[in-house]
């Protein structure tokens, strides 16, 4: 479960709904994700929508490399990740620039704000970092509130820019992991 | 094991691609971007010349943008094996539209012919099959890759996956363009979609 979000959140967050509607509007066709808690509720809508098609990978570097075939047959496509897939992906990443396809990609963050685990901090302290190193923009959102402008701009810069863009969904939004015995 | 009876990578990937029709060609980093380019450029040609083990998952997404269009990836042992886990990707997703074919030559050939998984543990069709890709074949005569360069453009029955043993020669580099822009666009060009 997750708790100690910044908001009291005793209801369902409706950010994921936020985000489903701006990748509705931009016409996104293909999902590739990792299963992650974050992430749950949009991949839910995703797997409902009629429009859009998830796809559940085995590692991340897996939906770099399909969301530019997918670009490379006319559909826009965006990767659902957490921070510590970042790090699956560093080396595919470089077709981002090779093929200057449209890349957008939200990452569930982990290793930050009460996380427990301290497993999950190197790869999410660097996130940000490596990323940028691969030349990719990095915007945060770190409350409900900016769900919605972060998303539009992400999105619009990356489709109709052609710059990579990636949203760091914080963990202050999403809530820090807590196991309990 | 015997070597003689290997096929020729230039003649399987030349049978695969001498009736394509409309068929989008992937090459995989190493080799197999050479074979197709050997087979004639293409404006539907994907040369891939990094990114290894992302031709499989770049079919996939081009399968899935384009059902109506065959998708064929050509790639080497060790790139296939780089991206294994692709297999699963696409034997949950079952494109019907999408036929991978590996050119087996148990080596890495770019790198000095070193040893591939392939030459002592690793069944390649046997993985396939067990991700849920139900046509997986072992090649090992021309006349299997004729058969599959006819399959390729049955769009009702993929995925394909066939694993081609080959002989171990190198051949000439027949180098295609490496801008990977152009590649791109060039495809996009051909499949009725503008610049943005």
């Amino acid at each position: 479960m997750h708790a100690r979000a910044d908001a009291a959140d005793t209801t369902a967050p409706t950010w994921p709904d936020d985000i489903f509607a701006t990748l509705q509007r931009f016409d996104v066709r293909q999902v590739p994700y990792v299963p992650d808690a974050g992430h749950s509720k949009l991949i839910q809508r995703v797997l409902a929508s009629s429009t859009m098609r998830g796809i559940p990978l085995t590692t991340e570097q897996e939906g770099v490399a399909l969301l530019a075939g997918a670009w490379t047959g006319g559909q826009r496509g965006v990767l659902l990740m957490q921070s510590s897939g970042v790090g699956n992906c560093i080396n595919m990443l470089s077709l981002i620039p090779i093929l200057r396809f449209p890349f957008l990609t939200l990452v569930t963050m982990r290793g930050e704000w009460g996380e427990f685990n301290p497993w999950q901090v190197p790869m999410g302290s660097t996130t940000q970092g490596v990323l940028e190193l691969s030349g990719i923009k990095v915007l945060r959102a770190s409350n409900a509130a900016e769900v919605p402008a972060v998303l539009e701009a992400a999105a619009a810069q990356a489709y109709n820019a052609l710059t990579p863009t990636a949203v760091l969904l914080s963990q202050r939004l999403i809530g820090a992991k807590v196991f309990t015995k | 094991m015997s070597k003689a009876n290997l096929l020729d990578r230039r003649q399987v990937v030349s049978a695969l691609l001498a009736d394509r029709k409309d068929v989008v060609a992937i090459g995989g980093l190493g080799a197999s971007t050479n074979d197709i380019t050997a087979a004639g450029d293409h404006a539907r040609n994907f040369y891939l010349w990094g990114g290894m083990g992302g031709a499989a998952m770049i079919g996939l997404g081009l399968a899935l943008a384009q059902p109506k269009l065959p998708v064929l990836v050509i790639t080497g042992d060790g790139e296939m094996l780089m991206g294994m886990g692709s297999l699963a990707t696409i034997g949950l997703q079952k494109p019907s539209n999408l036929s991978i074919v590996v050119l087996d030559n148990e080596a890495y050939g770019e790198t000095g012919g070193q040893t591939s998984h392939t030459s002592a543990a690793a069944d390649l069709v046997g993985v396939a099959r067990a991700c849920g890709i139900a046509d997986s074949r072992a090649i090992s005569t021309m006349a299997e890759v004729e058969a599959f360069a006819k399959a390729v453009h049955d769009l009702s029955a993929g995925p394909r996956f066939a694993n081609v043993k080959i002989d171990s020669a190198n051949v000439e580099r027949i180098l295609p363009s490496r801008d990977g822009t152009f590649i791109v666009n060039r495809i996009r060009g051909d499949l009725g979609f503008r610049p943005i």
